[in-house]
């Protein structure tokens, strides 16, 4: 019994008031079959010192879905075994002593329809500061297609992004703005235009480009338009700019996103830290008004990157496919930031197919059938640049938009020259893909080649060839595979 | 101007060779290719003028590099491009399409801007070509 670490009092009958093990309150329950429109969980457990793992795991259910820490008799005007969360199964991880992956299903009665907030609230709401737990993380879940069914989904998705902007073939190209904070709304369009004219599909504003002393939205909102529709006349091709709406209010966020459409920008972005119903709010928004809506993913490291506690961003991809964003953040395994090669191509099939199979090696716990939810955009960002242009679509493919941004504006021949080194790389490296070329080991033989021609490429690989960010990464699959419900 | 729409306007223009690899990675894949020629290319006008039907059972690149022959000889100063369509579940859209022909001259577009109230302007994006009516566009004396 929890309270009393790990030592049972008498047996006692279920409905006596007091305190009982959770597993003896029907949270435990290895026999149970989940259902096919169950919500199923794994958490990653690690007990404290003396806690079972069926017990932890139990407790897990119990603080997730209908339990208190005592026994209250209000339970029986419920049919509470439909509403209890069930731990069916728990395995040890291989080799890591004390921690175990619990599965939990839930029923779907006990989550309100196209709400993640709610399902949020549900899963993770109180249970990961339980005391008898050291550590509690979400590895994964498996939403059900019925559930599925009930989110709007990508306000367009990859098909329709694609259809819209008349691009196909190709991963697309975009470029955070910098420096993302001071420039001033005249000269931050300049970079915007360079950016564009010189081959990019897509400008960015950065997570706290919101509207500050130095650069107010509007100014910003209006001078980015200039230099997007001054670059769609140079080119002939549709270009973007993801204008940041994040604000502090809904009414605030409402009002930017308006002027964004007005002024017919295609796209606009919302941020994390705006909260999920702002997004799901924006998601519907973009939908009614045609225009794309990107995800910046900001502040969600905080509890996705350690591997014993918190919220896998596998769990955190699922959930923005059906509050419905069309861009997320998704790591670029090559780049500065956090994401084992892995772990990420797992959130990429995530974000972009139709079923995904189960995969532990990849960190895919369950099947997720998406029943023709269209996929969101994966958007790799942070630290990459047109020397790794191979790697770059061998590991994330096509239907990506690589973001280089100080590998576009630090080129050393401009902005305009950086963004058309970008481009000439991912051209000539998708070509050779096509004509069946092993882009993998030729990759850099081939932007050698393309260099010979192009020199803003070749400037560009001077400069940042050797450029690589090796650290090891903190959440990884389990060396030894664990088993896949 | 180099009007840059399609997956390849940022390389050297392809050779009949290269093409010829492009149409092949397609047809392997399963996917009609399709080709198409226009006297306007705005990025909004997605329907350039079909030059056939696309091209569903064809499993060999000879026969679209075939009918590229023909579509270069009837237009050979307008834009032509090859697309190449993926008909599966949850796809149903272009997989890839790149310009493979272009006029010698390309005069680009003109940006209009339209003052409206509070500094916003309105932008129109207007081709120097399309000024003129079809059948006189991209001819060697305009």
């Amino acid at each position: 019994m929890l309270v009393t670490n790990g030592t049972k009092k008498d047996q006692r009958s279920r409905w006596a008031s007091g305190v009982i093990p959770y597993k003896d309150m029907g949270y435990w329950r290895p026999d149970y079959e989940p259902k096919q429109t169950d919500v199923i969980c794994a958490f990653r457990v690690t007990p404290q010192e003396g806690v079972e793992p069926e017990e932890a795991a139990a407790a897990v259910a119990g603080e997730s879905s209908t339990a208190t820490w005592t026994v209250v008799w209000t339970d029986r005007l419920t049919t509470y075994e439909n509403y209890q969360g069930k731990a069916f199964r728990v395995d040890p991880v291989p080799g890591t002593p004390g921690q175990y992956i619990a599965y939990i299903a839930y029923d779907l009665d006990l989550f309100e329809e196209g709400s993640i907030p709610n399902l949020a609230s549900s899963i993770i709401g109180n249970v990961f500061g339980f005391k008898a737990l050291k550590a509690l993380r979400l590895e994964d879940m498996r939403i059900p297609a019925p559930y599925v069914k009930t989110f709007q989904g990508p306000a367009h998705g990859i098909v329709m992004e694609r259809e819209m902007l008349n691009k196909f073939g190709r991963p697309l190209l975009g470029a955070t703005v910098k420096p993302k904070l001071g420039l001033s709304a005249r000269n931050y369009g300049r970079v915007v235009y360079e950016a564009l004219r010189g081959g990019l599909d897509f400008v960015k504003d950065d997570e706290n480009t919101n509207s500050q002393p130095f650069m107010r939205w509007r100014d910003r909102y209006l001078f980015c338009m200039e230099a997007v529709n001054k670059a769609i006349a140079e080119t002939g091709e549709i270009k973007g700019h993801y204008l940041n709406v994040t604000a502090a209010t809904m009414e605030e966020i409402y009002e930017r996103a308006e002027f964004a459409k007005e002024l017919g920008s295609v796209i606009i972005m919302i941020d994390l830290t705006a909260g999920f119903s702002a997004i799901q709010s924006m998601a519907r928004w973009a939908r009614r008004n045609g225009v794309l809506l990107h995800l910046h993913r900001a502040g969600h490291s905080t509890f996705t990157r350690q591997k014993n506690h918190g919220v896998s961003f596998r769990v955190l991809a699922k959930w923005c496919r059906l509050m419905g964003v069309d861009h997320l953040h998704a790591g670029t395994i090559v780049g500065k930031l956090e994401g084992d090669p892995n772990n990420v191509s797992g959130y990429y099939d995530t974000l972009r197919l139709d079923r995904v199979e189960p995969d532990p090696s990849r960190g895919l716990y369950f099947e997720q059938d998406w029943v023709s939810m269209p996929g969101v955009m994966p958007v790799a960002s942070g630290g990459i640049h047109a020397a790794q242009t191979h790697l770059l679509l061998h590991y994330l493919g096509e239907d990506t938009v690589l973001q280089f941004g100080g590998g576009t504006i630090g080129h050393p021949m401009g902005i305009a020259a950086g963004a058309t080194a970008n481009r000439v790389a991912v051209e000539a490296m998708v070509q050779a893909r096509n004509e069946g070329r092993d882009i993998f080991h030729e990759g850099p033989e081939i932007l050698e080649r393309a260099a010979r021609w192009c020199k803003p490429l070749r400037q560009a690989l001077d400069l940042w060839r050797d450029v690589t960010f090796d650290f090891q990464p903190t959440d990884t699959p389990d060396v030894v595979a664990t088993p896949v419900f | 101007m180099h009007l840059t729409q399609g997956t390849f306007s940022y390389l050297p223009p392809l050779t009949d060779e290269e093409i010829r690899a492009q149409v092949q990675y397609a047809l392997d894949r399963g996917w009609s290719v399709a080709i198409e020629y226009t006297d306007d290319p705005h990025p909004r006008n997605v329907y350039w003028s079909l030059w056939g039907l696309p091209m569903f059972d064809v499993t060999d690149a000879a026969a679209v590099m075939m009918e590229l022959e023909q579509c270069r000889k009837a237009n050979p100063n307008l834009y032509i491009r090859i697309s190449a369509y993926d008909r599966s579940k949850g796809r149903q859209t272009t997989a890839l399409s790149f310009i493979v022909n272009r006029p010698a001259h390309e005069p680009g577009f003109h940006l209009e801007r339209t003052d409206f109230a509070d500094r916003q302007i309105r932008y129109t994006v207007r081709s120097y070509a399309a000024n003129r009516p079809i059948g006189m566009r991209y001819r060697d004396d305009g």
